[in-house]
């Protein structure tokens, strides 16, 4: 990417962050409202989970209000899918309790939309968009059921809001990845769920189609005051809507406010690599990583412009390829 | 039509195979799309060739042939469900397993002579000798599947597309494996005297996989296949009338050939998107 289109996508973001800036603090305002008059969506009392004789995390002591966007984040192989697993019981916490919606976790599942990470990654079967999302009405019913009326405008609505009603009588293994997740993210909210759980919904989109569901999730909180929890690595497309942040941290997971987790030291300890936080006088927040106070013996690998001009030329050299270039 | 084919085909073997075809492909292209969906392709091949020994032995001890191969496939495939879906798709496993049933089937074939008569059929089918009493068991499996499935249908298939979000909305998904693996079992055990057990795949996968191209929804996809299969069954017993070559062998043509067709198509369409 040149630094011009650098520049045209980071103004983008901001662009977004901006529009989404005014109704994220209303939201806020009218969360506190809302959290304060009933249960939180999710209540963890001194969970500790292990897979096998591993313990993935220990102490996990928080609460998180309704109607709240909370991103979950660390680094890999830290227990972010692991926790929501546990908030549907897919997974037994081997110590302490997790509450959800009010309920002993899996107890209230009919009130969760789940989109997992490899929603439909590898499909063979011919399956449509719309059957799809059928699946999240009455995929759980045994015997024979006509679809109603009111179940088939369920679905066209769920289809719509997820933006992928036009292409709702294409197959899934027809679809990019893109598309897919718009169906699973249809399906999870056919059935009007109360908490929404994403796993890494960003991972196979563009900037595009980031920003799309982005502003598929405000409409989502800011509108019907749904309560949702995102798996992301990228904090910066979803800044603009973010209320909070559950982050796990030395084995341990913990919630906090948005405004406590933007912090520079917090993030560093969190990835284990330098992280800076800016804010702009418009009051948006992004994270980078910050170049100058990286340790010295780190190497940054990037390309220069002419490379990057070459890397993309069809006669390029194919050594041309593997050639990396250190900045320090 | 000639005499000599016409009265070929009006023969009772004749009439009880084109029976047991049309009871066979029902089935078949029911679990077919499944199994395709399911991606157990594999699984389902291994489980012929682990109903061998079964066949085998069961021949060498007297018993019909289709129980010990019934009794096999169900244990291979309730072992296989039993580790979960996941398992079916451990093609070395399955694999390695399937090569020691093979060669046990053929250590009980070598131990007396009538299970050794019996291999060749049992290894590529025997359409032609179907008895009325096997005809009832075909007749049998079809019924317990055309009553099990529509009651599971629905949690099979959300199961089948996403695990993972149908076992968050409570689906049994360790249930349904078990259930689903079973009624390949017993598919594949009332197929496996059509084509016999090396040539399965022809009859549950391969027009189950041809169904994909032409149909856009589970329900139409299984028409399809038990379609694709009954034109396979039926083409192929009329062609071993009509002319000296093997049933199973023209069975498989016609399945294969309809499949490549719908590859063929497949690969048209796209060139035109």
């Amino acid at each position: 990417m040149s630094e011009t289109e650098q520049h045209n996508v980071q103004q983008s973001v901001q662009q977004g962050a901006q529009e989404n800036l005014s109704a994220h603090h209303t939201r806020q305002h009218s969360t506190q409202q809302h959290g304060a008059q009933s249960s939180p969506s999710v209540r963890f009392t001194n969970a500790t989970v292990t897979r096998g004789h591993r313990v993935i995390w220990t102490d996990g002591n928080f609460s998180i209000p309704r109607g709240t966007v909370t991103a979950i984040v660390g680094t890999n192989g830290a227990g972010k899918t692991t926790l929501l697993d546990v908030e549907l019981d897919l997974l037994h916490l081997s110590n302490g309790s997790v509450e959800v919606l009010g309920l002993p976790a899996g107890k209230a599942n009919e009130k969760i939309g789940y989109v997992p990470q490899n929603y439909a990654s590898d499909i063979d079967s011919n399956i449509t968009a719309e059957q799809s999302v059928r699946l999240g009405l009455d995929g759980t019913r045994f015997g024979i059921h006509r679809m109603s009326d009111q179940q088939r405008d369920k679905i066209t609505q769920a289809l719509q809001l997820a933006g992928i009603e036009n292409h709702r009588k294409l197959r899934l293994s027809e679809m990019s990845g893109g598309m897919r997740q718009r169906v699973a993210i249809a399906q999870a909210l056919v059935s009007d769920p109360e908490l929404l759980l994403l796993d890494e919904p960003l991972a196979n989109l563009d900037i595009a189609g980031q920003r799309d569901l982005v502003d598929v999730l405000a409409h989502l909180a800011e509108d019907l005051g749904m309560t949702i929890q995102i798996v992301a690595h990228d904090l910066n497309v979803l800044l603009p809507i973010l209320t909070g942040a559950i982050y796990l941290l030395d084995g341990h997971p913990h919630y906090a406010p948005i405004g406590q987790m933007m912090d520079s030291e917090l993030l560093t300890h969190l990835y284990g690599t330098k992280v800076e936080v800016l804010k702009t006088v418009q009051g948006d927040m992004f994270v980078r990583p910050d170049p100058h106070v990286e340790p010295e013996n780190r190497p940054i690998h990037t390309h220069t412009p002419a490379e990057a001009a070459r890397f993309h030329s069809d006669n390029k050299p194919a050594d041309d390829n593997a050639r990396q270039m250190e900045v320090r | 039509m000639n005499a000599s084919l016409l009265s070929t085909l009006q023969t009772p073997f004749m009439v009880n195979a084109f029976i047991a075809g049309f009871l066979i492909s029902i089935t078949a292209g029911i679990i077919g799309y499944f199994v395709i969906a399911r991606k157990t392709a594999f699984a389902a091949h291994a489980l012929a060739h682990i109903g061998l020994p079964g066949a085998t032995g069961a021949a060498l001890l007297g018993l019909p042939v289709s129980l010990g191969l019934g009794v096999f496939a169900l244990a291979g495939a309730l072992t296989i469900g039993a580790m979960g879906k996941k398992a079916s798709k451990r093609e070395v496993a399955t694999g390695s397993i399937l090569a020691f049933a093979m060669g046990l089937g053929l250590f009980f074939a070598r131990m007396s002579s009538a299970a050794n008569a019996q291999m060749q059929s049992i290894l590529f089918g025997s359409i032609l000798t179907v008895s009325p009493s096997q005809l009832l068991v075909i007749a049998a499996v079809d019924v317990v599947l055309l009553v099990v499935l529509p009651i599971i249908y629905r949690p099979l298939l959300f199961s089948t597309v996403d695990e993972n979000v149908a076992q968050a909305k409570g689906i049994p998904i360790q249930a349904m494996n078990m259930i689903f693996m079973a009624m390949m079992a017993a598919v594949i055990t009332i197929s496996v005297q059509a084509v016999g057990t090396l040539l399965i795949f022809a009859l549950v996968v391969t027009p189950a996989a041809a169904a994909q191209v032409f149909a856009r929804s589970p329900l139409t996809s299984m028409l399809w296949a038990s379609l694709i299969c009954l034109v396979s069954l039926w083409g192929g017993l009329f062609i071993a009338a009509a002319v000296p070559v093997p049933p199973s062998f023209a069975i498989v043509t016609i399945s294969t050939v309809i499949w490549a067709v719908s590859q063929s198509l497949v690969r048209s369409l796209r060139k035109e998107l």
